[in-house]
């Protein structure tokens, strides 16, 4: 057909070059008459023409087998058999690419659009293979199914974690034992040290791991793995970071947020809701970063202005309150630590202080204000965030730096420190000696105390071994000491109970994390005497540790 | 000129090669759903695995043909049933996974709103 027509369009009043010129011209068309035989209609006229030729059909049946045809189209009795030459199963047919919404029209349809500039639909996007697209769809299912795969495989550790009760603890005096349930770990941080722990406080299987080095010749990248109990064999969330993580926290209101400290000083808040791998927010040399390894970092409620907060303590000697204000870091100090007695005379007469390094702290449940700090040096400081400068109290806690301290769930006035000096010591705040110390015999990685109640607690020793305390049972020993990983020169580095389940996570310097089940023994409540009922609640737990207090507190007055 | 061909005349903007604003997104998504599906594939215990549409045509697979379009006929069929019967007992209801244990091994599927994902285990060794 040629190229080149040109019509009047009467709605321009010009005439328009008609770029579609349609290469079919059609001569002759007739409306056809044919019907299929088997068809409503076919069928129909047959029947007509068989009675008006009067063929008999066995009339009464043949009327009603016909009308009963007429009605219902014929079904296939049988199966119909599969030739194997040139039946072609339907499954098994080339792929057809789905027809999708929105794909450009071929070019010479589309001339309006293309004289408009701007249009950015075109050809060579197309030829991405459909195939591709439709595989990010299946990313849930695909999760569903890779948590069942791995129940299958963990099926027994699965039945153990829910329903094992060691039944020999009955015949084993007091002492309990810790049932081995999963090991996670993972290619990419196989060679860093576990440096933090942390239950998620919303979902009670997910929990984060913090990877990097303690060691401070080899400082190389540092990780950030969550796992979920329910597929032990690969983390739910991967962030990875150029700096070592030693410490980590997840904030109660918003279990996404993730905050993060490193041994370059910088804190970073990792959102989990936007997995990318660098993190939400982070801290710089400008924004006021430590100069030394960050070591505890613990969020805090929100300010007055509704904006997140979070303090962190380093090596450096500052305590930092970061806030979060309209997407920036803003950090205020709130305590130098000042190593006391230390001040000396430079030539000028300025004083100058010692800088202490703090090692860990933590804040009290109740009053707010109040939070203890453990140094380098072994002593621990009771601070307010409202006195910058002095401490509200000091205590010669330990010989060596003092690890971790942490506040009793449930007793108000108690908290507990552990150090690299072997030692484990509970205190009473107002008393300026420990109330109870216990000698591990080897480096106290890390100490925690159980959630459910006020007199069990757990501490993990540099020798592989896990030591697990009940005051009410028994005050000086432990009642399981047990060895939890493979190889004597593997280190514990932490411990965390779950919230809920009885279970607690250690994670060593290999960079594997166990997950173990208490068993009964050491989840002991008081017993009930005849008559009264059990009493639950953390009134109970109190009274129970202020009577061994007073216990211990008594003999204390008579020396 | 020739309107057919998709030589574009001067005056009309070639599109850039590579278009970052909506495949990078894509692309990551994509990466990690395939690397779930190999980690799936090479876990311990699983003979296979096979993605199916929705009109219960296999996609992806990795069973010979006819193994991939038994399983998918049948297992299709058997999942459209599954899925009414929740739904007709209660609307508000959807099926999440459908599991078959059978004597030789399991399977496993998990229904999506336009793919069907299957997996075959052997779960005790």
């Amino acid at each position: 057909a040629p190229q080149n027509i040109v019509r009047y369009s009467f709605k321009e009043g010009t005439y328009k070059l008609i770029g579609f010129v349609d290469q079919l011209a059609v001569h002759f068309s007739q409306v056809g008459n044919l019907i299929p035989k088997d068809s409503d209609e076919g069928r129909r006229q047959r029947y007509r023409d068989n009675l008006v030729t009067g063929r008999p059909l066995d009339e009464p049946e043949a009327a009603e087998k016909a009308a009963e045809e007429l009605m219902t189209p014929k079904q296939p009795k049988e199966r119909k058999l599969t030739n194997k030459f040139n039946f072609s199963e339907r499954a098994s047919q080339t792929f057809n690419n789905p027809l999708r919404v929105g794909q450009p029209l071929p070019q010479p349809l589309d001339l309006t659009a293309c004289i408009v500039h701007g249009r950015e639909e075109a050809g060579p996007t197309a030829s991405i293979s459909p195939q591709s697209d439709d595989i990010t769809k299946v990313t849930q299912a695909a999760k569903i199914v890779e948590r069942m795969v791995n129940q299958n495989t963990y099926d027994d550790v699965a039945q153990d974690f829910k329903y094992y009760e060691d039944a020999a603890d009955e015949y084993r005096d007091q002492e309990g034992t810790l049932l081995p349930l999963w090991k996670f770990q993972n290619d990419k941080a196989k060679r860093l040290a576990v440096t933090a722990l942390c239950w998620n406080p919303k979902y009670n299987d997910l929990f984060a791991v913090g990877h990097g080095s303690y060691d401070f010749m080899k400082q190389s990248r540092g990780m950030l793995l969550l796992y979920s109990m329910k597929n032990p064999s690969f983390p739910e969330y991967i962030f990875s970071s150029e700096s070592g993580i030693m410490c980590l926290d997840m904030h109660v209101d918003h279990p996404y947020l993730v905050v993060v400290g490193h041994y370059d000083g910088n804190v970073a808040i990792y959102n989990l809701k936007k997995p990318h791998s660098q993190p939400s927010f982070r801290s710089s040399a400008k924004s006021g970063k430590h100069t030394d390894p960050v070591w505890q970092v613990k969020w805090q409620k929100d300010d007055m202005d509704n904006n997140l907060n979070f303090f962190s303590v380093s090596s450096d000697g500052r305590i930092v309150s970061w806030t979060l204000v309209k997407s920036e870091l803003v950090h205020t100090d709130v305590i130098k630590l000042k190593v006391e007695g230390s001040t000396t005379e430079s030539l000028e007469g300025l004083q100058l202080h010692t800088v202490g390094c703090g090692t860990a702290f933590d804040f009290h449940k109740e009053i707010d204000y109040m939070f203890l700090v453990g140094t380098e040096e072994g002593k621990i400081y009771k601070c307010s965030k409202s006195y910058s400068s002095q401490f509200l109290d000091t205590y010669d806690a330990h010989n060596m730096a003092v690890d971790a301290v942490s506040w009793n769930p449930y007793h108000t006035k108690v908290f507990m420190s552990c150090s690299s000096d072997w030692t484990v010591k509970i205190w009473d705040h107002t008393i300026k000696t420990p109330m109870f110390i216990y000698d591990l015999n080897s480096a106290v990685g890390d100490v925690a105390w159980a959630p459910y109640s006020s007199t069990v607690f757990a501490a993990v020793t540099t020798n592989g071994k896990t030591h697990v305390f009940d005051l009410s049972i028994n005050k000086y020993e432990a009642i399981c000491n047990q060895p939890v990983v493979a190889k004597k020169k593997n280190k514990i580095t932490h411990v965390q109970f779950n919230p809920i389940h009885p279970i607690i996570i250690v994670g060593d310097d290999r960079g594997h994390v166990t997950c173990l089940k208490l068993s009964p023994n050491l989840r002991k409540m008081p017993k009930e005497k005849k008559g009264q009922e059990v009493q639950k609640g953390p009134a109970v737990e109190i009274a129970k540790l202020d009577k061994l207090l007073n216990l211990v507190r008594e003999v204390k007055t008579k020396i | 000129t020739n309107e057919w061909t998709n030589e574009r005349p001067g005056g009309r903007p070639t599109p850039s090669a590579p278009r970052p604003h909506r495949s990078v997104g894509r692309g990551e998504a994509q990466a990690e759903v395939e690397e779930t599906l190999k980690r799936i594939q090479t876990h311990k215990g699983v003979i296979g695995t096979m993605v199916v549409n929705a009109e219960g045509i296999p996609i992806r697979t990795t069973l010979d043909n006819s193994t991939t379009v038994q399983y998918a006929g049948l297992l299709h069929q058997l999942t459209m049933k599954a899925r009414s019967t929740v739904r007709d007992i209660d609307p508000q209801n959807d099926l999440t996974f459908l599991r078959i244990r059978s004597k030789k091994h399991e399977i496993m599927v998990a229904p999506d709103k336009e793919y069907l994902l299957i997996v075959i285990q052997n779960p005790c060794e």
